[in-house]
């Protein structure tokens, strides 16, 4: 389960997951919070190209489609851009 | 047995789609060349990527046209995926068409649509900004109200062309508006956006190389009007100000503001006018999805992304292999041309429950491929929707009934999927 499902199965409005979780529209963007960045991991590849093109990007923006969700996150504090409100 | 493609009172009868599947079922594989534009005039080409959905996904597809000759049809929706986030091995910087220019034309505009990274990544970022949602904000009352008073000057109980008066006329209007262009010369985006995509190749009639750089160069002088009319004053919220103010595009040389002119006054052109259009007919052809939305006019955003996929209006974009490749089984050589068959991977059923029926309400209607994927996505996409949004609203509250009065005609392209008439009639 990643980050990005969990909050679409909720309708979490502001992320809308258009890929499906490909790692190819950036509409999952979020800023991870300082306190969790390590346990969330860090970027793949693909994640940093697609995060090249999204409007506000910070040292902790993630896209949640490839934050895989476990025990060591429950609780994970994560905040959305301007752009996705 | 599968559901029409089309509903019950178009005049392509049960019979008539038996008889375009069985023409196509009796080709051989080797036949099928989805780039024939004859499939989009007669709305053919779908028996075509059926099949090649089934029996060949990933197709060496040969083409009689000088310029387009050999390419791989790419016709299900993971392969598309899979190649459109590898801008690694499938470039664009051989242009986003199959069609080649012609040898010597070296006229092309360059855009980053037809770049790969980095120089893609740094123009992109430069206009990003522009159509991000915030911005959108301050657009919103203005598309309506020029919606609005296209919707109130048209004809009532007489039948009229949709595209003409409905389709083009509101594009045109939303990009004047968005680059604050003086709206009696309006018309004159609908001409440059034709004029740059023009090519002799394709077109006999098109304009000589040297024509078409003069037209454009004509543009350029325009726009340069107007952006030293904002550049020495507080920036506003325009296109034009916003290129002409913003830190990374404020220094950009003549060629670089007219390729990225071109590719917003293209982009946002024939795409959005072909959603205007091609939504009217699928709520026309499928009356239950329209009683649907007067019932609970709350579907529009979700419908819109359903016009969206199922128009299509780029049906496909092209890459370049940058190097010898392997995709679902075939072996990609160096060089070779590959279209991502947008149009068919929007039909694919491993991908999207019941692709051949336009419903308003489906479940994820967003995961379409009509905006492409991966660092070329379409920068307008939310623009777009924006704009099918606020017209559906409008008619809504003014129409009752929008009769379709005749056949449309569509244009003779496998790029561009649209229309150029569609009669309709208001009836009040
Ligand atoms: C329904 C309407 C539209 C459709 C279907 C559409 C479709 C597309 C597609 C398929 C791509 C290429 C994606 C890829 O290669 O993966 C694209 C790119 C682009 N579109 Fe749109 N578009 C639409 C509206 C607009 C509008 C309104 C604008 C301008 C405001 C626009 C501006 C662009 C630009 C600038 C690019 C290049 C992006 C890049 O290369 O990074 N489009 N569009
Ligand atoms: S869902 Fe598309 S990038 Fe994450």
């Amino acid at each position: 389960m990643t980050l990005m499902r969990a909050a679409t199965d909720n309708r979490v409005p502001g992320i809308d997951g258009d890929c499906g979780g490909n790692c190819a529209c950036a509409t999952c963007h979020v800023y991870v919070d300082a306190a969790w960045s390590d346990r969330a991991g860090v970027r793949t590849a693909s994640e940093r190209e697609m995060l090249n093109m999204v409007p506000e990007l910070k040292d902790n923006s993630r896209l949640a489609c490839q934050v895989t969700l476990d025990d060591n996150l429950n609780g994970m504090v994560v905040a959305l851009p301007e752009s996705q409100h | 047995m599968k559901p029409a493609i089309t509903a019950v009172n178009t005049p392509e009868s049960t019979t008539q789609i038996a008889a375009a599947r069985a023409r196509v079922a009796a080709l051989d594989l080797s036949q099928l060349n989805p780039a024939d534009p004859q499939g989009f005039v007669d709305d053919t080409v779908g028996y075509v990527f059926e099949r090649l959905r089934h029996e060949d996904p990933v197709h060496r597809s040969h083409s009689p046209v000088p310029g387009i000759d050999s390419y791989w049809s790419i016709t299900r929706y993971q392969d598309i995926m899979q190649v459109d986030t590898r801008p690694d091995i499938y470039s664009s910087e051989s242009g986003i068409t199959l069609m080649d220019f012609p040898p010597g034309d070296d006229q092309q505009l360059k855009m980053f649509i037809a770049m790969d990274p980095p120089k893609h990544d740094e123009q992109r970022r430069a206009v990003n900004p522009i159509v991000a949602p915030a911005n959108l904000k301050n657009w919103h009352d203005l598309i309506r109200e020029r919606t609005c008073r296209v919707l109130d000057t048209l004809p009532r109980n007489e039948t009229f062309d949709w595209v003409d008066k409905v389709s083009i006329e509101l594009t045109t209007y939303m990009l004047a508006t968005l680059f604050d262009f003086p709206l009696d010369d309006r018309r004159l985006l609908t001409y440059w956006s034709d004029i740059s995509t023009a090519n002799k190749l394709t077109n006999p009639d098109a304009p000589e190389p040297e024509v078409r750089m003069a037209e454009l160069r004509k543009m350029l002088s325009y726009f340069t009007r107007l952006w030293n009319e904002r550049v020495n004053v507080a920036p506003r919220s325009d296109l034009v100000s916003m290129l002409a103010h913003g830190p990374a595009t404020r220094n950009m040389g003549p060629l670089e503001y007219m390729g990225n002119l071109v590719l917003l006054i293209v982009g946002g052109n024939d795409t959005t006018r072909n959603s205007m259009t091609g939504g009217l007919l699928a709520l026309d052809n499928n009356p239950q999805e329209m009683a649907k939305l007067r019932a609970n006019p709350t579907l529009i955003e979700s419908m819109v992304s359903e016009i969206i996929r199922w128009q299509t209006p780029l049906a496909y974009m092209r890459r370049t292999a940058l190097a010898d490749t392997e995709l679902g089984g075939k072996q990609i050589g160096k060089d070779d041309k590959l279209a991502m068959w947008y149009l068919s991977g929007n039909r694919d059923e491993s991908a999207i429950a019941e692709p051949d029926r336009f419903i308003i309400d489906r479940a994820k209607p967003r995961q379409h491929l009509s905006f492409g994927f991966g660092i070329h996505r379409c920068v307008g996409n939310r623009l777009a929707e924006l704009q099918l949004k606020i017209l559906w609203e409008e008619i809504l509250r003014r129409f009752e009934v929008i009769e379709v009065m005749g056949e449309p005609i569509r244009v003779r392209s496998s790029f561009v999927r649209g229309f150029s008439k569609l009669p309709v009639r208001i009836r009040c």
